[in-house]
């Protein structure tokens, strides 16, 4: 298979921390979920004063969240967060991860239950250049950067802009802020995002709240 | 808590070499340490060793909090051909877990204890008699109160952590209750706020063996025969709960001790490997341990409850500003991840940095004396991050 397929923005990618820092306010309590190595932690609580505490299922990324003086609990997503208590954060981070639970609305209903804002970053299957791929080749997104085919990708679900906005609504989750991120940064108001967007970052709340 | 099964072969550069237990006098008159049963005691001696050098600044002891039968011999051999090393000689020493080239170590022996602590079988001050059935009932917080003054002895204020797993893991979370202040980081190994029912079922019946032993005679053996068969069964009952139900399939199966058949005979009482091997577990126990001493180290465990001595696990634990590190083993029936769990609810429920992982370890309850490699990979990082925060907050005086 030697398509050149769409790459899925990387999730390690400092921008990408960057763009998350700039919508959590100093001195906030978050939890990341799916913290990996904690890198993202460990710059909001250098720089943003703020409390942290992580999330993560691999024995390995627990260590090298460990490394980095992060504080980090093991877990499943797929389990929910059943140690956290209600409303113990302000901010619930999931960071291109919602793709790739069994089940995202659990998922992101725990969110809301233990923090007071959920910022959830996400990849936009909507984009062009996925959607040219399945028109012009037939296949389906598979991306370069996890080398995984349809059968063993960890991505389980695909979803673009429109089809999030979808579930925030059925769920009554207000979406505070919407930023697709196109080319690494973050474009506030940005025309056709859901063509052009390789990611988008959603900052949601109980709708009644 | 089966030390006696831990012999390690280390190599020398590896090992902190001989050492010593030391002893300190505390709580001398008119200073008597006020017990929580109401009761008062003092002197208390107490029997401890250490390892590494304490540094200047006086930032980097450790406390190690030992399990129900432990002592205050963590690590190190005491003659030059001695064959035993320590109870926990894998972990400690240069280059492991608790890195004697880094870190101060110490270790003390419990009150109530039977090896170098004032306990039952200690004499009563100014008397030639020993306290036998007189020793009060003690807590865990008796226990961590006089460690605590030991600690405060060598001249420190703050220590970088206090670790210890099981009944020394309860202690760890005493001393975050008691003295908030007085450390930088909690590890707690193979623990729980509370002992669970069944873990008080497990020593009721070790109490009752040692009790309905005639040789007991109302604790005052001292003179004769102590209880052994009684402390026996109890240690052979407590030792099976340490264990799992894979732990021993894959040591023991039904594997027959002597023989490829079986003897048909009642008196044949170390027939199954197991058998045999239970056996040679309590009769190793009596020549090291006191029974007067095991009656009340259970009942301090039985007593343990954080959540009810500091209204709430989430108040106990909220005062500290030190760092947890919880550690549960996916085998332990004894002291369940799902107890561990309840601590890191707690912990997080307060806003404390809390680190946990439960560890996949065939085991049992003694996993926290037998993986040592998994446990190192936590602890060097989780020591080292500690220690470089609080020297960024208090930068060390030259």
């Amino acid at each position: 298979m030697a398509t050149k397929r769409y790459q899925m923005p990387d999730p390690t990618v400092a921008v990408t921390d960057e763009i998350i820092k700039g919508q959590i306010e100093p001195g906030s309590r978050v939890i990341d979920l799916g913290c990996g190595d904690g890198r993202l932690l460990k710059l909001l609580s250098d720089e943003h004063k703020c409390s942290v505490q992580g999330i993560e299922v691999s024995q390995n990324r627990i260590l090298s969240t460990i490394s980095r003086g992060v504080p980090v609990v093991q877990g499943d997503l797929d389990d929910g967060l059943p140690d956290v208590p209600d409303g113990s954060f302000d901010f619930a981070v999931l960071s291109m991860t919602l793709q790739q639970v069994r089940r995202p609305q659990y998922v992101l209903t725990e969110m809301l239950r233990v923090a007071h804002k959920a910022l959830v970053v996400l990849p936009n299957f909507g984009h062009w250049r996925v959607r040219a791929q399945v028109v012009r080749y037939g296949r389906v997104p598979v991306t370069d950067s996890l080398p995984y085919e349809w059968y063993n990708t960890p991505n389980l679900h695909f979803m673009s802009l429109y089809d999030f906005r979808d579930l925030a609504a059925r769920l009554n989750f207000r979406i505070i802020r919407e930023l697709p991120i196109i080319n690494g940064r973050a474009v506030d108001r940005a025309w056709a995002a859901n063509l052009r967007a390789h990611s988008a970052l959603y900052v949601l709340e109980r709708g009644d709240s | 808590m089966t030390a006696d099964q831990l012999v390690t072969s280390q190599s020398d550069e590896r090992s902190v070499g001989l050492v010593e237990t030391v002893t300190a006098t505390l709580f001398e008159p008119p200073g008597a340490l006020q017990l929580a049963s109401g009761e008062t005691i003092g002197p208390v001696a107490v029997a401890y060793e250490t390892y590494g050098q304490l540094s200047p600044a006086r930032d980097n002891a450790i406390f190690i909090c030992h399990a129900l039968t432990g002592d205050a011999h963590a690590a190190g051999i005491h003659s030059a051909d001695d064959k035993k090393p320590g109870w926990w000689d894998g972990f400690i020493g240069p280059g492991k877990g608790l890195d004697t080239d880094e870190y101060f170590i110490i270790c003390a022996n419990v009150l109530g204890g039977c090896q170098g602590t004032t306990g039952p079988g200690s004499l009563i001050p100014n008397s030639n008699d020993r306290y036998s059935s007189a020793f009060p009932v003690i807590t865990v917080g008796d226990i961590v109160e006089v460690h605590a003054a030991l600690v405060r002895h060598l001249g420190i204020e703050r220590l970088l952590g206090v670790i210890g797993g099981s009944l020394g893991g309860m202690q760890v979370l005493e001393w975050a209750g008691r003295f908030p202040d007085q450390l930088a980081s909690a590890i707690v190994l193979a623990s729980a706020a509370r002992l669970s029912a069944q873990g008080i079922a497990f020593n009721a019946v070790g109490r009752r063996a040692i009790l309905s032993d005639p040789a007991f005679n109302n604790g005052h053996y001292y003179d004769g025969d102590q209880p052994r068969y009684g402390l026996a069964l109890a240690r052979m009952l407590a030792h099976i709960t340490y264990l799992s139900e894979t732990s021993i399939e894959m040591k023991f199966g039904r594997r027959l001790q002597n023989s490829d058949e079986f003897a048909y005979d009642l008196q044949a009482e170390t027939e199954f490997e197991i058998e045999s091997y239970l056996h040679y577990q309590g009769k190793r126990f009596v020549e090291r341990f006191d029974a007067n001493s095991y009656l009340r180290l259970t009942k301090a465990m039985d007593y343990f409850d954080l959540a009810d001595s500091y209204s709430g696990l989430a108040n106990a634990l909220g005062k500290t500003d030190a760092r947890f590190l919880l550690q549960s083993y996916s085998t332990d029936w004894l002291f369940p991840t799902s107890q561990s769990k309840e601590l890191v609810a707690a912990l997080i429920e307060s806003g404390r940095h809390v680190t946990f992982a439960e560890l996949d370890s065939p085991f049992g309850h003694d996993s926290f004396l037998l993986e040592l490699d998994q446990l190192e990979d936590l602890v060097i990082p989780f020591l080292a991050q500690t220690q470089q925060e609080i020297r960024r907050q208090v930068p060390p005086t030259i």
